[in-house]
């Protein structure tokens, strides 16, 4: 038995995932429509490599990667590209951004797969045809994958931790995929581990989970993988990459480090699924499953394709009476979706639909009575109500002594608040704050030394006009100094002294005349 | 007596040298203030603070021939900065050197430029790209969105736009707490 360590703070919320956890995964319908945005991954958008009227097939490269943190997106059916422009996303803003849209054919063809054949490539091929097939994290926060599966030039990543804990109520995507595809799970698994070179392999579940457990250790078992099944507390933020990492390891991230600082790689179970699809079937990533629960009239997991709108999704669940909003996520960490014709997209574990009675509002915020239940509560150790103070007065340097960007945004805070305040969303408005305050710095140093030296090259362009003016100047005066006795001179000086005599002759000879008397009168 | 003053007259012709040396020696080349104020201001280069850059602007406020309000792409929060720099009481902006505006790029409407290059003379920061005769175009990445290339364009082929919102630039806003419930 593994001993076990604990986190700071937690909070137990009402789980409720009973609501959705006892049917079965099932194929989510084709829509008509496919809506793909560009930008499904933490990094730079990837690029369209498709115009309006291809016709595309299933798992066809539709946007390639773009920068070094970037992943590609692929079709997710057969058919048509019938428009590739701004379409609201899912984002806590409501904004739009770039989406490819398709039309499906309904065929559902495959594009020729090719399998990823570890055993003669070199992990850094098989890393970049990982971007190449869209890999990025499903937990959450959708990390372009290859870059994580790098264990750097020397170093190895001796610990992986599977993460399957699930911590946030409503949400049992991963549940249900362990329970039902825990083979595939630990195939992904064990690449990851070759990749890493790592030698000890933890997958850890939340003990509210019994059947995935036992799924996972059935699977561990059949395929001989000596992977640790752990089943780990019921505590939320449990799921969250930190907690997990200590309460299976007992090692902390370093404050502003990550955790392969402490040589850990932590990938959820839905990552480890996908990787494994990709490297044996060649599949990219391009559906999902994902919870719809809430005030719907079938509250399940789905398969679904990837830029099938929310709408669709949830018009198949059944629409409810009472449904009066959707969150993306759960209820600790999701946001509210402006507009259910956003896609779903990697980042989609959860629909979550709102009721008044499930979601009744809360009572009204209260002034902060420093009563420090949110200092522990937080599972970073931090300081909540102080950072809600400095984020409050606009004292961005302050909240940065305080560790702000420790702060995983869990809500924990939120929860435990007895005057309901909006805490999370303080840290959040002061990290975005902090992030454009750094980029205008950027750009004002890149104005700065650009205008400098466009100043220099333009002293330097001035200088060198005067020098050439300069070199000229000699060769001027020479030239209007040339010795008298030259032929060309002398031959001018005579002309001008035979144009003088000339003149004067002409001078002498008109001049007399009229001066001169007549001689007879 | 006479030793008294010979003692003190030796201590002060030994702290003077050492000074004088220490002068010469850990010189500081440049204006170190000046640097620190150029480094608080926006680098738009618009000149609007009548000098021709920030840096001169920066050099000016450092030798104080120039007072800290005249800085409109900084706004308030850049002259709260340079207030607090210099141990000066905050003052309002001049309205004299014109009004802050969001951030923003100049944008070369390419079907009506006639390809005189005089934009490009006018762009404080290298962002405009083109040749004698052929199209002009902004680099939006580098462009400071001061409007001095807006003057010299002899057709009005440059506009200068405020930069949308997108999920890029994103910020998000203060949260916004209901004091009363609004029935």
């Amino acid at each position: 038995m593994r001993q076990l360590f604990r986190f700071h703070g937690g909070v137990h919320p009402p789980e409720h995932k009973a609501v959705s956890s006892a049917a079965p995964i099932v194929q989510a319908r084709l829509p008509q429509r496919l809506i793909v945005p560009l930008r499904q991954h933490i990094g730079t958008s990837a690029r369209a490599c498709v115009a309006v009227g291809d016709k595309v097939l299933k798992g066809q490269t539709i946007g390639r990667a773009e920068g070094y943190v970037s992943a590609a997106v692929h079709a997710p059916t057969s058919g048509t590209v019938v428009a590739i422009d701004m379409r609201p996303v899912a984002h806590p803003s409501g904004l739009s951004d770039l989406c490819i849209v398709i039309e499906a054919d309904g065929d559902d063809r495959w594009i020729e797969r090719t399998l990823l054949d570890l055993a003669r490539m070199d992990a850094s091929h098989v890393r970049n045809r990982l971007r190449d097939l869209g890999l990025a994290g499903l937990g959450g926060a959708v990390f372009p994958s290859f870059i994580k599966l790098n264990p750097g030039a020397t170093a190895k990543v001796p610990t992986l931790v599977i993460n399957g804990a699930e911590c946030e109520p409503w949400i049992t995507c991963d549940d249900r995929l362990m329970r039902e595809r825990a083979q595939d799970i630990l195939t992904g698994a064990r690449i990851m581990a070759t990749l890493l070179h790592a030698t000890d392999i933890l997958v850890g579940v939340e003990d509210n989970k019994p059947e995935a457990l036992a799924a996972l250790q059935a699977a561990a078992r059949s395929l001989d993988f000596p992977a640790d099944i752990v089943a780990v507390p019921t505590l939320y933020p449990g799921g969250g990459a930190k907690q997990l990492i200590q309460v299976l390891t007992g090692k902390e991230a370093p404050s502003g480090g990550r955790s392969t600082d402490i040589g850990v790689q932590c990938f959820n179970v839905g990552t480890a699924y996908a990787l494994a699809r990709a490297v044996q079937h060649g599949e990219p990533l391009m559906s999902r499953i994902v919870t719809v629960t809430g005030a719907v009239a079938r509250p399940q997991n789905y398969e679904v394709l990837l830029g099938t709108p929310m709408a669709e999704l949830l018009e198949q669940a059944g629409r409810t009476s009472e449904a009066n909003g959707v969150i993306m996520g759960g209820p600790m960490m999701g946001f509210d979706i402006a507009d259910t014709a956003a896609p779903v997209v990697k980042a989609t574990n959860c629909l979550l639909v709102k009721s008044p009675k499930l979601f009744p509002p809360l009572p009204r915020t209260m002034p902060c009575i420093r009563c420090g239940a949110c200092a522990r509560a937080c599972p970073a150790r931090l300081q909540p109500q102080e950072l809600y103070w400095f984020a409050r007065a606009k004292n961005f340097g302050k909240t940065q002594e305080y560790h702000l960007f420790d702060c995983i945004e869990c809500g924990c805070c939120n929860y435990v608040c007895p005057s309901h305040l909006p805490l999370v969303d303080y840290y959040r408005y002061a990290k975005s704050e902090i992030w454009a305050r750094e980029q205008e710095k950027n750009a004002a140093d890149l104005a700065r030394r650009r205008h400098e030296s466009r100043v220099s090259r333009l002293e330097r362009e001035k200088a060198e006009r005067a020098e050439r003016l300069a070199a000229k100047a000699p060769v001027k005066k020479a030239q209007a100094t040339v010795p008298p006795d030259s032929a060309q001179a002398a031959a001018r000086k005579a002309l001008a002294a035979e144009t003088l005599a000339r003149v004067q002759a002409k001078q002498a000879a008109a001049a007399p005349e009229p001066l001169d008397p007549p001689a007879s009168s | 007596m006479l030793a008294a003053v010979l003692v003190m007259a030796a201590i002060a012709l030994l702290v003077g040298g050492v000074l004088g040396y220490a002068a010469v020696r850990f010189r500081v080349e440049g204006d170190p203030l000046a640097d620190k104020i150029d480094a608080l201001l926006p680098q738009t280069q618009c000149g609007q603070c009548g000098h021709p850059g920030c840096k001169p602007y920066a050099q000016a406020i450092a030798e104080g021939s120039a007072e800290i309000n005249q800085c409109p792409p900084g706004g308030e929060d850049g002259i709260r900065r340079l207030a607090e720099l210099l141990g000066k009481e905050f003052k309002p902006l001049n309205a004299e050197h014109g009004q802050p505006k969001p951030k923003s790029v100049a944008v070369i409407d390419e079907a009506v430029c006639i390809g005189c290059t005089l934009c490009i003379q006018a762009c404080p920061v290298d962002a405009i790209l083109g040749a004698s005769k052929q199209m002009h175009t902004v680099l939006a990445a580098e462009c400071t969105g001061c409007e001095l290339c807006v003057a010299p364009c002899p057709v009005d082929c440059i506009t200068v736009q405020p930069i949308a919102e997108d999920l890029a630039n994103w910020k998000w806003k203060y949260p916004a707490v209901p004091l009363k419930d609004v029935a």
